[in-house]
């Protein structure tokens, strides 16, 4: 069959059986379990009204289920527990052996790295493109394509930074921009992404790539919701440009900007497919989410992949609990 | 607050120069791959891309017609006319010479003396003529050392290599075709779920809400990662096995906290007034959500449309993880380039030409729905 009509067909089987479910399901509570007629028909209504909200949740609440919170459990348990002996219990083993392995702490110690340099980075790029793309005419068209690598996939933005740091022999014209300058400056062609410790920054450029568009998206809306008049009134004070942005605009912003910076975290802390396409973690640019991967899917090893899975998790939690706490103080 | 008091006109060029800085830094690195998509392998392996786009200078050498067959008489002395480069125009000479130790010893038009009376000239459409009497005129064609202009030349024949030809080249109309299985439903049905589960969220009274709503928001940063062994252990047990079915229910899961958030969010907003009025005039909840919440909160389902479709297309691990098998008829096209630049990673022309195939659909998105996008993004971090 014709590829595109099999994925049409496909499509029409997931989703109809998505409306199916939730059309069916009110009818038969409304038509059949708790019919509204008959002696009853008043109960009835009062009954199909206090199970219509768990109609409407269910599936919500059992994909949540499934494919979040269960899992959480599961991979605790999976890293407790070994392969070769059928899955016993072996208490902390998993977690010693890898914290053993010298590819563990390089992970550990890039992803610290990317979790300083990359929010850092995109949040400084994309107040400087916010606060600098509200004041002119075109800033519109400026932010939609400093916005634009938000759009694309890791691994092609790997794909178009590799093209930047493509490396050549010395003696034939260089084809990546990186090497072409430095020859243009007298210099030998360097292979970027083999360099040991720095490769790890050309590879966290292209994250800050990709993060700053969101950064400036975001910190520009706060920025436009400033009050008017404690610019105006630090102007009258005689506050020069630099004075105005950062010590009466900034300060407003800070709590848009610590979301953004948390926001960012998040995604470093599972960043993966960058690492996957360029370098796969060779010439010490290994982070936990693709050492992770290489444990479970290249070596097998479902115990030492979970308790790696398990690092991301705990890293991952303050802001977890940072957030819910956020939410329920909203929410009284 | 364009122009404001105190504001230098100065400060407004530097501001100027230094947005188009960076919007140059950022936009430099994608228009690469554009350009070299377009070029052929030899483009691309003897110049950089940013060459493409100026006229290239090339080193050629050519020879005048045979004297012995084409030369013309013109009283006692021969002409051998003629164009180096086939046909008028095609190219144009900047400079040229008679011998390899001065290549450019003639701008186009100029003639060259070669002793004796004997002139060669050659214009910079091509054009040459060869003068000289008969012992001169005769044995081999005179050679030209040219140095020519070609125009930025493009071609369209990476794309049809790398979308139809299957194998290691490319075969990126299929994985397109899957990756476009993949990300439809996996943008739809997180929908309908969520935004039923969102409405009860949102306007239905019940016991323990409160604590589902926190749930949502704790799930919302749980990393996929956790996910992975459990789930395709559960998939592979219970028989869905590696596929679309699996992953689309990934990717549902996966979505589902962002959905849920991003539209009780917009839900609770919408006026008090129109839902109950509805409910007074004996509506049903069912009837409410599809009349009116869904028609209303629009803008929130397309913001989330947008994200979770940019996010399904995509998505390299997912795919990996849930819908990839051994036989590869599944694979997406994250995946399919991720191939290539294993296995092809020297060649540009494919590399590229399949990045750009996949990334194209996103940025047309991303184009057409930034309105959207930057409003659920708003909505989504912002309190």
């Amino acid at each position: 069959m014709n590829p595109a009509l099999q994925g049409l067909l496909t499509i029409a089987i997931g989703v109809g059986a998505c409306v199916g479910y939730f059309y069916f399901a009110n009818q038969i509570l409304d038509k059949v379990i708790f019919p509204a007629r008959g002696p009853n028909a008043g109960r009835n209504i009062n009954r199909a009204n206090h199970i219509r909200p768990w109609l409407f949740l269910f599936p919500a609440i059992f994909a949540l289920g499934l494919y979040l919170a269960y899992p959480v459990v599961e991979t605790l348990r999976l890293s407790l527990s070994d392969r070769e002996q059928g899955g016993a219990f072996v208490g902390l083993d998993n977690y010693s052996q890898m914290m053993s392995e010298p590819k563990f702490w390089e992970a550990m110690r890039n992803n610290m790295l990317w979790l300083i340099v990359v929010p850092a980075m995109s949040t400084a790029f994309g107040l400087l493109a916010a606060q600098l793309t509200d004041r002119i005419g075109w800033g519109n068209i400026a932010k939609s394509l400093i916005f634009m690598p938000m759009a694309i996939s890791f691994v092609g933005a790997g794909v178009i930074w590799k093209l930047v740091y493509e490396t050549r022999p010395d003696d034939i014209a260089q084809i990546g921009v990186l090497n072409a300058i430095l020859a243009g400056l007298g210099g030998a062609p360097q292979t970027w992404l083999t360099i040991p410790f720095w490769n790890n920054f050309f590879l966290m450029i292209v994250l800050v790539w990709i993060q700053t568009g969101f950064a400036m998206v975001i910190l520009s809306a706060a920025l436009r919701g400033i009050p008017e008049e404690t610019v105006e009134a630090a102007i009258v004070d005689g506050a020069n440009p630099f004075q105005i942005f950062f010590k009466i605009k900034v300060p407003q912003i800070m709590p848009t900007i610590v979301v953004v910076w948390t926001t960012i975290t998040l995604t470093v802390l599972k960043i993966f497919d960058i690492v996957f396409a360029m370098t796969n973690g060779q010439w010490e640019t290994q982070v936990l989410a693709n050492y992770m991967y290489d444990k479970l899917f290249r070596a097998g090893d479902w115990g030492v992949g979970s308790a790696a899975a398990i690092i991301i998790m705990l890293l991952v939690s303050p802001i977890l609990v940072w957030n819910v706490h956020n939410a329920r103080k909203e929410m009284r | 607050m364009d122009n404001i008091a105190g504001t230098k006109s100065g400060l407004i060029w530097a501001v100027h120069i230094t947005v188009a800085v960076l919007v140059a830094l950022w936009l430099f690195p994608t228009v690469g791959l554009l350009v070299s998509s377009f070029r052929t392998a030899d483009q691309i392996s003897t110049s950089g891309w940013w060459a493409a786009l100026f006229p290239a200078e090339i080193n050629e050498v050519y020879r005048a017609a045979a004297p012995d067959d084409n030369r013309i008489a013109e009283g006692d002395r021969f002409v051998v006319a003629g164009n180096v480069f086939g046909q008028a125009g095609a190219k144009e000479v900047l400079v040229w010479g008679v011998s390899s130790r001065a290549i450019d010893a003639y701008r186009a038009g100029e003639v060259a003396d070669l002793g004796d009376g004997e002139t060669i000239t050659l214009l910079a459409d091509g054009t040459y003529e060869w003068r000289g009497n008969d012992d001169q005129i005769s044995g081999r064609g005179q050679r030209m050392f040219v140095t020519a202009g070609a125009p930025p030349e493009f071609t369209t024949g990476n794309y049809s290599t790398v979308l139809f030809t299957e194998g290691s080249g490319g075969g990126m109309a299929k994985a397109f075709f899957n990756t476009l299985t993949v990300s439809i439903p996996a943008t739809i049905i997180p929908i309908l779920i969520a935004s039923f589960a969102a409405y009860a969220l949102a306007w239905m009274e019940f016991p323990g809400r409160a604590l589902l709503i926190a749930a949502v928001v704790g799930l919302l940063v749980v990393p996929l990662q956790l996910a992975l062994i459990p789930l395709l252990k559960l998939h592979l047990g219970i028989g869905i096995g590696k596929g679309y079915l699996g992953v689309w229910l990934a990717h549902t899961g996966f979505g589902l906290p962002l959905a849920i958030y991003l539209l009780r969010n917009y839900m609770v907003g919408l006026p008090r007034d129109i839902i109950e009025n509805a409910r007074v005039d004996g509506a049903t909840d069912f009837q409410i959500f599809v009349r009116i919440i869904l028609p209303l909160s629009f803008p929130a389902l397309a913001s989330f449309a947008i994200f979770q479709f940019l996010w399904t297309w995509n998505d390299l691990l997912v795919a990996l993880v849930f819908l990839i098998d051994a036989t590869g008829e599944t694979t997406v096209m994250t995946k399919q380039i991720v191939e290539l630049l294993g296995t092809r990673g020297g060649n540009w022309e494919i590399l590229a030409t399949a990045a750009f195939v996949s990334i194209a659909v996103p940025l047309l998105v991303f184009f057409v729905m930034q309105r959207y996008l930057v409003r659920g993004l708003l909505a989504g971090s912002v309190k």
